[in-house]
């Protein structure tokens, strides 16, 4: 094979072990261990899916602004499936768009690539975790369908609405929900395994630690966190298997069980899961940022620490989630402490971020709104999470759409504001041609404003005490008010607007990867070694097996001055001393 | 392999606590609960005895494997197989006994999280002793490498790590 290789190293791939040209297309799209090729598959299927919970966000939101009337393209909504649409919204929103997009997609994609390698250390591992991953996100859709409908006992599954089919009337989909989630993270174990071994063994030659780009480290950070606190769940969700179909009362009362039990084994891993989400995100935004402003990463290193740090810190926030199920008061206060206590170290990387943006020479590309978007609109999420995480307050707010709001100004920014940082940048390196500047610029601002003017409405909603996962308000005369509805119809008709922009960035999407203007090799004057590819997308093997990249120096040398380029590849030798001089 | 281990202590972590708390919580520190029958602690311990056994005879295993060849450590990975297959054996006749005595996984909480916790170990158990297995007919093969040995009995070895957490834990 290595001879064989190395006969195509100057064939148009640029690539490896490209040993089989002629090769079917379901070898080449659907059977693929070319860690490229996987990650986008799992970014379509992710972005698949984000069109199926963002269709339920409108069924929804339709059913509040105009409670009882039929939902154009759904029908009338029954309370079951108001539920059930809630329910497996947030599930597949979280665990089958931003999992699979940020991690698996920008891990497969990103990781071998930056760090100078030909692929994932295990190929086979890789392809088998997107399979899993597959058939995961088939059986959730299909949950929805059967019998007794979709389970609808929130995405946090509390029991024992969840356990007993006796009071959640969902048998199946119950079910199939938890059996959905268990295979989805089988898969990201198998990518997790990948990812951090990858990171750590297959670097480029002279890649030292701190020459690895931040968003690599903050990926492999992720993948830690995230098997790390899985395990855990994986227990409870084998438990809750059990309570629904063998008739165990793990978290029966009646039964001599806890129901408390499941929320700590819940949120022991849901509290990591929301870092194991935004640090690719914030990675994705930070190297974004220094490629457009030109400059280093404002202390770097220390944003690398204060990752790890937060990291940490995020296994002993969890029970801030359960400040009203009945536990110990003066638990609440302990991690009332530690919870604020992680926004520190958060709100120090926000400060970073500007700071590495103060005297830059900005450019303001389409990616560089997102990650500048990304910024502003999780500032928000953060600063009002604060409020949640103190006990006293969160008394109050708990299960409002207060607490909506604010984690929605967290989840949007990460999942889908970070995401297109991430996909209107590196799309060059994925399809080997340009997005469209204009269009992307329209869909940006076509998404921040009515994303802002459909969250916005909902903290002051919540604020005025209106209850999360309720079918219909006209039941509550105090929350039934005119200007409490107008404010849901405002919403719901900013979420279509945003939605109807979306079309255009399919639009420039498709378009621009089938015909698009072909990019050069390194398009944005990048310095890491994902632009240094003999052509602007690789084949498999990324790299001809005799001209894999060394690595000298940092990822972030802009505007040396001792140089006449403003930015200084990673991959490029260093100049002979006298020459400079 | 070892970074897949540590996920996997996590989840006998989360089981182990799960199962404290339920069982601090009981009204009246009533536990075991009663009418349910007492674990059998003695037969255990025996048991218990012969997977530690199969340890260490796998780690000489091991030493011999590296010093001298893979034919020299032949027999020492069939007595790690036979003992490991006793252990499984012989928690399995213990199922049935407690079975007969009326502990069922429905019967109370120690019965639900007995067989939750004792049937993960066994799950865990039983694909170990595959692996080792596989890696003994390689070598009858003549074809063991070193990186097969060490990933296999790396996953053994867990197995009869967490094992006295277990046996603590559960039955004394
Ligand atoms: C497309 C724009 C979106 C809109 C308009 C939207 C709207 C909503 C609304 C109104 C609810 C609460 C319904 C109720 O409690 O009755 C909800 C729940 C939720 N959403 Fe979204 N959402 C959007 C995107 C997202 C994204 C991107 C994520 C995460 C990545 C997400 C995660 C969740 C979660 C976890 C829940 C909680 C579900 C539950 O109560 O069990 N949403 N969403
Ligand atoms: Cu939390």
């Amino acid at each position: 094979m290595a001879e064989h290789a190395a006969e195509h190293a100057l064939d148009d791939h640029g690539g490896g072990h490209d040993d089989h040209h002629d090769v079917s297309f379901f070898h080449k799209y659907l059977w693929s261990t070319d860690h490229k090729m996987i990650a986008k598959q799992y970014m379509f299927t992710g972005m698949g899916m984000a069109v199926i919970g963002a269709f339920m966000a409108y069924v929804f939101r339709m059913q509040l602004a105009f409670p009882g009337s039929e939902v154009p393209g759904f029908g009338a909504v029954s309370p079951g499936t108001y539920n059930a649409l809630v329910t497996n919204h947030g599930t597949i929103m979280i665990f089958w768009v931003a999992m699979p997009v940020l991690i698996a997609g920008f891990g497969n994609l990103l990781i071998p690539l930056m760090v100078g390698a030909d692929d994932m250390v295990f190929p086979r591992l890789n392809r088998l975790s997107y399979q899993i991953f597959l058939v995961s996100a088939v059986v959730i859709i299909y949950s929805l369908f059967v019998q007794g409908g979709g389970f609808g006992g929130a995405w946090t599954a509390y029991p024992p609405l969840s356990a007993k089919a006796e009071y959640n009337l969902t048998p199946q989909g119950a079910s199939l929900w938890v059996i959905a989630v268990g295979l989805e993270f089988v898969a990201f174990l198998m990518g997790g395994i990948n990812f951090i071994t990858t990171a750590m063994n297959s670097r480029a030659p002279g890649m030292k630690a701190f020459d690895v780009p931040i968003v690599i480290w903050f990926l492999v950070i992720a993948s830690i966190l995230f098997m790390a606190s899985v395990g855990p769940l994986i227990a409870g969700a084998v438990m809750l298997l059990f309570d629904q179909n063998l008739g165990t009362g793990f978290f029966d009362p009646n039964q001599g069980g806890d129901p408390v039990l499941w929320q700590h084994l819940f949120w022991f891993f849901g509290h990591p899961e929301v870092y194991v989400v935004l640090l690719p995100a914030m990675g994705i935004t930070a190297d974004v940022m220094c490629v457009f402003a030109r400059k280093k990463m404002f202390a770097q290193k220390i944003v690398i620490y204060t990752a790890i740090a937060t990291g940490v810190l995020s296994f002993f926030v969890w029970a801030h989630h359960q400040f009203i199920s009945g536990i110990d008061p003066r638990m609440a206060n302990v991690f009332t402490v530690t919870t604020v206590l992680i926004s520190i170290p958060i709100a120090e990387m926000c400060f970073v971020y500007i700071a590495t943006l103060y005297g830059g020479s900005i450019r303001l590309t389409t990616p560089m709104l997102w990650a500048l978007a990304f910024v502003a609109e999780f500032l928000i999420g953060g600063v009002t999470g604060i409020f949640l995480g103190a006990s006293g307050t969160d008394i109050y707010f708990h299960d409002t759409y207060f607490v909506l709001a604010h984690f929605h100004y967290t989840f949007f920014p990460i999942a889908i504001i970070g995401t297109l940082a991430g996909i209107t940048y590196w799309f060059p390196k994925m399809f080997g041609r340009m997005m469209d500047e204009t269009l992307g610029k329209i869909h940006f601002w076509g998404t921040i404003i009515p994303f802002n003017m459909t969250f916005i409405p909902l903290f002051f909603l919540g604020a005025a005490g209106q209850h999360r996962r309720i079918y219909d308000y006209s039941n509550f005369p105090e929350l039934a008010v005119p200007w409490m509805q107008n404010l849901r119809i405002l919403a719901t008709v900013s979420l279509i607007v945003m939605l109807v922009f979306q079309v255009v960035f399919l639009f420039n999407f498709i378009k621009s990867a089938l015909s698009g203007p072909k990019a050069s090799k390194n398009p944005w004057q990048a310095t890491t070694l994902e632009w240094t590819t003999a052509t602007a997308e690789p084949g498999h093997g990324n790299w001809p097996p005799d001209a894999m990249p060394n690595c000298y120096r940092g990822p972030y040398e802009y505007a040396n001055p001792g140089r006449e380029d403003d930015f200084w590849p990673q991959d490029e030798p260093p100049a002979d001393t006298e020459e400079q001089a | 392999m070892a970074l897949f281990l540590g996920a996997e202590a996590m989840l006998f972590a989360g089981l182990i606590s799960a199962f404290q708390i339920v069982k601090n919580g009981v009204t009246g520190g009533l536990w075991p609960p009663p009418g349910q029958p007492r674990l059998p602690v003695l037969e255990t311990a025996i048991n218990t005895s012969a997977l530690m056994a199969s340890g260490v005879v796998l780690f000489l295993a091991w030493k011999a494997f590296k010093a001298d060849g893979a034919m020299a450590a032949k027999g020492k990975l069939l007595a790690t197989i036979v003992l490991g297959g006793f252990f499984v054996l012989f928690q399995g006749w213990e199922w049935v006994q407690l079975l007969g005595q009326g502990l069922t996984i429905r019967s109370s909480q120690m019965g639900g999280f007995f067989y939750l916790m004792v049937g993960t170990h066994a799950l865990h158990a039983v694909g170990a002793l595959y692996g080792l297995i596989v890696a003994y007919r390689r070598l009858l093969e003549g074809n063991l490498t070193r990186e097969v040995f060490a990933t296999v009995a790396l996953f053994w070895y867990f197995v009869v790590g967490v094992w006295p957490v277990l046996y603590w834990q559960v039955y004394l």
